[in-house]
Order: C-alpha cells, then sequence, then structure tokens
C-alpha cells in the first residue's frame, strides 16, 4: 500500500506504540463511596482525563415529587444525602414556610438548629474517617462510628428513626423534645471534644496522612467560584462563606460560632475544616441546648394552622379538629402560586431547592440543587495531572454522597 | 432587602436595555425575564459587572407547561458572594428553540445544561459535550416533561435463561396510584358515572 496508511504495525518502534491506558474506577470501589464510574486516562500513573458517569443511582426524585404532595414529599429529602438528613429537610420546609408565610414557633427553631449541627457533626464524622480510611487509615472510621452511633440514638429519641428521619415539618418540627433528652445531647457534647482530639491526634500530624493530603487537589479562590463550589470547598480555599452567616435562616444569627478558613485550597485544609467545624457544631449546639431550657423558649413546637396537624387532645374533642387531621393527611395543604428557592448550609455545601407551586396539592416542579453536583462535575479539572493514587484522596475531600448527587 | 434589589434590577435594566424583557422582585427574589440569544451576553455582563458580580453559577433547570405555546422555561440561579445577593433568570423558549451555551463563562454549567437537555430535551448550542447524564445508558425520552409518565416506557430485569439483564415495556400489576383530591363539588372536571342524566335533565 502506497497510499500512506500504516498497515504494517511491526514497522513502529516500541516508543511509538504507546498510548494512554483507560481504565474504569468503579462502580464498584471502595474509594468511590457508592456507585461513581469514573472513566480515566492515565499516561502512567498520572491522570490525563477523568469523566464521572454519574446516574447510577438516580431514583427520579423530581419526578416522583411531582405526583405528592407536599408532605408526602419529605421524606425524599432524607434520602438525598443519606448521611445529613435533617438538614435537607430543613430546606424543603423552609420554602414550603416562605411560600405559605407560615411562622415557625421559637422552640421549633431552636430545635432545628440544634439537629441540623447534629447533622452536621454526623457527616463530618463519616467524611474525615471515610477520607482517612481511603488514604491508609484504619482506626479512624472505628471512633468515629461509636460517635456517629450515639448521635444515631439522638436522632431514634426525637423522631423515632436512626437515619430517616422525616422529623422537621413545615411548621415546625413533629414532637417535642423530652427535657431528659436535651441533658443527654448537652452531655454528650461536653464528651465528644474529647473524642475528636483523639482523632485529631491520629490523623493530623501523621506522616502519611499529610503526605498523601498536603498539596493535593489545590483549588483557588478563582476556580472555587468557576466551578459554583459551596460549604467546605469555598471555605477551604479561604473565602469565608457559610449562609449560616451571610443570610442567616432559622435563627442562627443569635448564635455565636466561628468560621474556619483554609489557606491553600488543598485537601489536608479540607480535612482541617471540617475537624474545626465539628467543634464550632458542638459549641452550638449546647447554646441550644442552654436555650431549650430557658423558660421563654418552652410552648409549642408547631404553627397550629392550615399546614401542621391539630393538637392530638384537640382531636378527641372537636370535630373540625378532626375533620382538618383527616383533610391534611389524606389531600394535604395548598400552597399559593409562586416559585421560591431556599437554601441552607448543609454539612457538604449549600443545598438548595427552587420550588414552583400553582396552588394545588402537589409541587410544580421542585429543583433539587446538591452541592455534591458541582463538586463532582469538577473532578476532571481538580484531578488533572494528580497521581491516580490522588483520586482517592481527592474525592474523598469533596464529600461526595450519591444520593444527592443523583437524585 | 427588596429595595435593594429593585434598584439591582433597575440598574440592570438601564445597562442591557437590550437583553432584558422584564423583572420583578417577588418574595423577596429577582427574577429577570431574558431572550434565549441574549442569555450568554447578560450573564458575562452579570458576572463581570462590578454591582453585579454573580461569579458562582447556582442552577440551571427548567420548569414545563405543556400548555403554553412557549413550552418551557429554562431557569438560571446565580449568586454573587462579594454584593450577597442572588439572581434569578428565566428563559421562555419554544419547544423546538435552543439555547446558547453559558459554558464559555460558567464551566460549572456544563453538567446543569447536560441536565436540562437529559431532563427535558432542550438543546444548548455550544456545549462540548451535550450527552446524557443521570439517566440510563440508551435511554429514550426526557422524564421532566409532563407528557412523560412516572413509571416509564420500560423495565429492566436479569433473565435467568438468557443470562443478561432484559429491557421490556413496563407491565403494571394494578393501575398507577393517582389519587385525585379536588371535591367533585368545587372545581373538578370530569363528570361522575351517573350524573350525565342529571345534566342532561336539567337542560
Amino acid at each position: 500500500m502506497m497510499d500512506g496508511s500504516n498497515q504494517f504495525g511491526d514497522v513502529e518502534t516500541g516508543e511509538q506504540k504507546i498510548r494512554n491506558f483507560n481504565i474504569n474506577f468503579g462502580p464498584q470501589h471502595p474509594a468511590a463511596h457508592g456507585v461513581l464510574r469514573l472513566v480515566l486516562e492515565l499516561d502512567g500513573e498520572i491522570v490525563e482525563r477523568c469523566d464521572p458517569h454519574i446516574g447510577l443511582l438516580h431514583r427520579g426524585t423530581e419526578k416522583l415529587m411531582e405526583s405528592r404532595t407536599y408532605l408526602q414529599n419529605l421524606p425524599y429529602f432524607d434520602r438525598l444525602d443519606y448521611v445529613g438528613t435533617m438538614n435537607q429537610e430543613h430546606a424543603w420546609c423552609l420554602v414550603i414556610e416562605k411560600l405559605t408565610d407560615t411562622p415557625v414557633p421559637r422552640r421549633a427553631q431552636l430545635i432545628r438548629v440544634l439537629y441540623c449541627e447534629i447533622g452536621r457533626i454526623l457527616n463530618h464524622l463519616l467524611n474525615v474517617t471515610t477520607q482517612a480510611m481511603d488514604v491508609g487509615a484504619l482506626t479512624p472510621p472505628l471512633w468515629g462510628f461509636e460517635e456517629r452511633e450515639k448521635l444515631m440514638i439522638f436522632y431514634e429519641r426525637a423522631s423515632g428513626a436512626r437515619l430517616h428521619a422525616a422529623y422537621f415539618r413545615p411548621g415546625g418540627v413533629h414532637q417535642d423534645l423530652p427535657p431528659e433528652l436535651i441533658d443527654d445531647i448537652d452531655e454528650w457534647s461536653r464528651a465528644f471534644p474529647k473524642v475528636l482530639d483523639d482523632i485529631d491526634e491520629l490523623l493530623t500530624e501523621n506522616r502519611i496522612f499529610k503526605q498523601r493530603n498536603a498539596d493535593v487537589g489545590v483549588v483557588t479562590q478563582e476556580e472555587a467560584q468557576e466551578w459554583g463550589f459551596s460549604g467546605v470547598m469555598v471555605r477551604g480555599s479561604g473565602m469565608a462563606w457559610d449562609l449560616r452567616r451571610a443570610q442567616p435562616y432559622e435563627c442562627y444569627d443569635e448564635f455565636d460560632f466561628k468560621i474556619p478558613v483554609g489557606k491553600n485550597g488543598d485537601c489536608y485544609d479540607r480535612y482541617l475544616i471540617r475537624m474545626e467545624e465539628m467543634r464550632q457544631s458542638i459549641h452550638i449546639m449546647q447554646q441550644a441546648c442552654e436555650k431549650l431550657r430557658q423558660p421563654e423558649n418552652q410552648g409549642d413546637i408547631l404553627a397550629r394552622g392550615k399546614v401542621t396537624p391539630p393538637k392530638r387532645g384537640a382531636m378527641k374533642t372537636s370535630m373540625e379538629a378532626l375533620i382538618h387531621h383527616f383533610k391534611l393527611y389524606t389531600e394535604g395543604f395548598h400552597v399559593p402560586e409562586g416559585e421560591v428557592y431556599c437554601a441552607v448550609e448543609a454539612p457538604k455545601g449549600e443545598f438548595g431547592v427552587y420550588l414552583v407551586a400553582d396552588g394545588t396539592n402537589k409541587p410544580y416542579r421542585a429543583k433539587l440543587r446538591a452541592p455534591g453536583y458541582l463538586h463532582l462535575q469538577a473532578m476532571d479539572h481538580v484531578t488533572k495531572k494528580h497521581q491516580l493514587a490522588d483520586v482517592a484522596a481527592i474525592l474523598g475531600s469533596m464529600d461526595i454522597v450519591f444520593g444527592e448527587v443523583d437524585r | 432587602m427588596s429595595t435593594a434589589l429593585k434598584e439591582l434590577g433597575g440598574f440592570i435594566e438601564a445597562k442591557r436595555p437590550d437583553c432584558v424583557i422584564s423583572w420583578e422582585v417577588e418574595r423577596g427574589e429577582l427574577t429577570v425575564s431574558v431572550a434565549p440569544s441574549n442569555i450568554r451576553g447578560l450573564v458575562e455582563f452579570l458576572k463581570t459587572e462590578p454591582t453585579c458580580r454573580f461569579t458562582s453559577l447556582v442552577d440551571i433547570t427548567a420548569v414545563d407547561w405543556p400548555q403554553r405555546a412557549r413550552r418551557f422555561d429554562v431557569v438560571y440561579h446565580f449568586l454573587s458572594m462579594h454584593q450577597n445577593h442572588r439572581i434569578r433568570l428565566r428563559v421562555p423558549i419554544r419547544e423546538d428553540d435552543t439555547v446558547p451555551s453559558i459554558t464559555g463563562v460558567h464551566p460549572s454549567a456544563n453538567w446543569f445544561e447536560r441536565e436540562v437537555f437529559d431532563m427535558f430535551g432542550i438543546l444548548f448550542t455550544g456545549h462540548p459535550d451535550l450527552r446524557r447524564i443521570l439517566t440510563d445508558y440508551g435511554f429514550r425520552g426526557h422524564p421532566l416533561r409532563k407528557d412523560f409518565p412516572t413509571t416509564g416506557y420500560t423495565e429492566v430485569r436479569y433473565d435467568e435463561a438468557q443470562k443478561r439483564v432484559v429491557y421490556e415495556p413496563v407491565s403494571l400489576v394494578q393501575e398507577y396510584r393517582q389519587f385525585d383530591f379536588m371535591s367533585p363539588w368545587e372545581s373538578a372536571e370530569y363528570v361522575l358515572p351517573g350524573d350525565e342524566k342529571s345534566e342532561e335533565g336539567a337542560k
């Protein structure tokens, strides 16, 4: 053949034959944190291209929500990011409350803050310790999960469920907390810093942990904005951006807490921030427990009205209350027409809900904005020119949970 | 809060009168309606203009209104961490319209536009890699359109005889439960069985 096509592969030298190697990372890989399939193009051990294939856990939540009432949709939010569940219910309650102008009673606000911070610690404990596991440590997850267990018992004592709580309701929270539970949470928060110090001692100055995380996956401030990062991912890059402080919701403006900020924007900084955020969360929890005990913060935990059920006692004597209860749990409440976007500072970043209501008892369209979606999108950008082993470290520090990415 | 947003809305309209169709502030949120051809220019303006500085893209999504001539609303949310405010851009389009991609301005728009394409079938011109993202490999249809059934069209199972996963048309053992809570005395549009006679009798 003289047309220039090379049919004689053996003429090529060994050097010319080298081509990049494509591998599949996942969907069944323990460091992929669920069902992530990464198609990696490798030049030796250097990542040249990273193409995440997501959607393996896609359950069509947004479509399902369109055919269910507002209250029936609430438990779907537990199943998005199944690590910090109540923080997401919170966003759903906030959009409904904003559209229906429902005021939340003071005690319910305090309980919400308390449980959001428990959710934050639950999430950070899981993330910090499993990230340590991804880079080779085994003890931190064992220690961290013991504390997670205790926190989930607090979930259970408040709502009856350890994970998928469905505890926050539009207009408040489902049930009041007994005083013993508040005491126990307070007591736990006094003991927990010791455990945190132990984990700290294992990891923070650990040579292997530092070598695997420091200067790996550096994100600059410009990149963080370009890629739409939020939460720990922007704070790691040195921006003191926290929705609890910048656009306060509930009663976060009354609480005293600090926002830790990173310097280098690498995986190690993000780890340090998560550790410090847990300490700040404990601080908030202690303040919330203190406030919950004060006599002026006793009282009802639901804004009694159209969107919330009547009191159990009233149902025994009042026909109206009984009808209201029946209609609320069958037909559900109607939300006035309009569109609203509400965001909360979930442990992973800004979790937002964009709700379009058409005046019926079901949402016309609800879009769930998950922080992990944007973080994972930047994988190609962040992992480029990193070693293959760094992919696991970067993925761990981004704090990806597939329930919320795939929805 | 809303006065500042009103000022911002007026400012954007004054600076880019060609882009802005209308704007309003409702429930403390600023919404600007934009024509599809101008979206890229306006997003770039919002990103660079010092009084706006909407440097983070929060979300891109769409809403389906099948009964309207302009069937879809493509909705953009932006956040300015510098000025601490948010904005929503709404782009009404017809079913066969395309929208210019904003991936050149915000790289983070990439997956959002893929998702809108996947879920609604809206095409973005100039997008580097407009593949499906959340649905199955080889999936057909656009699930978040209102005319797409919640059950979908296909179901999958592992076939023991063929030793592989097979795709089959959906067969429901019982009808999909779609309860109608509208009271027949209020606004239900259907006629209950037996009622058609009474209608005739009234005439």
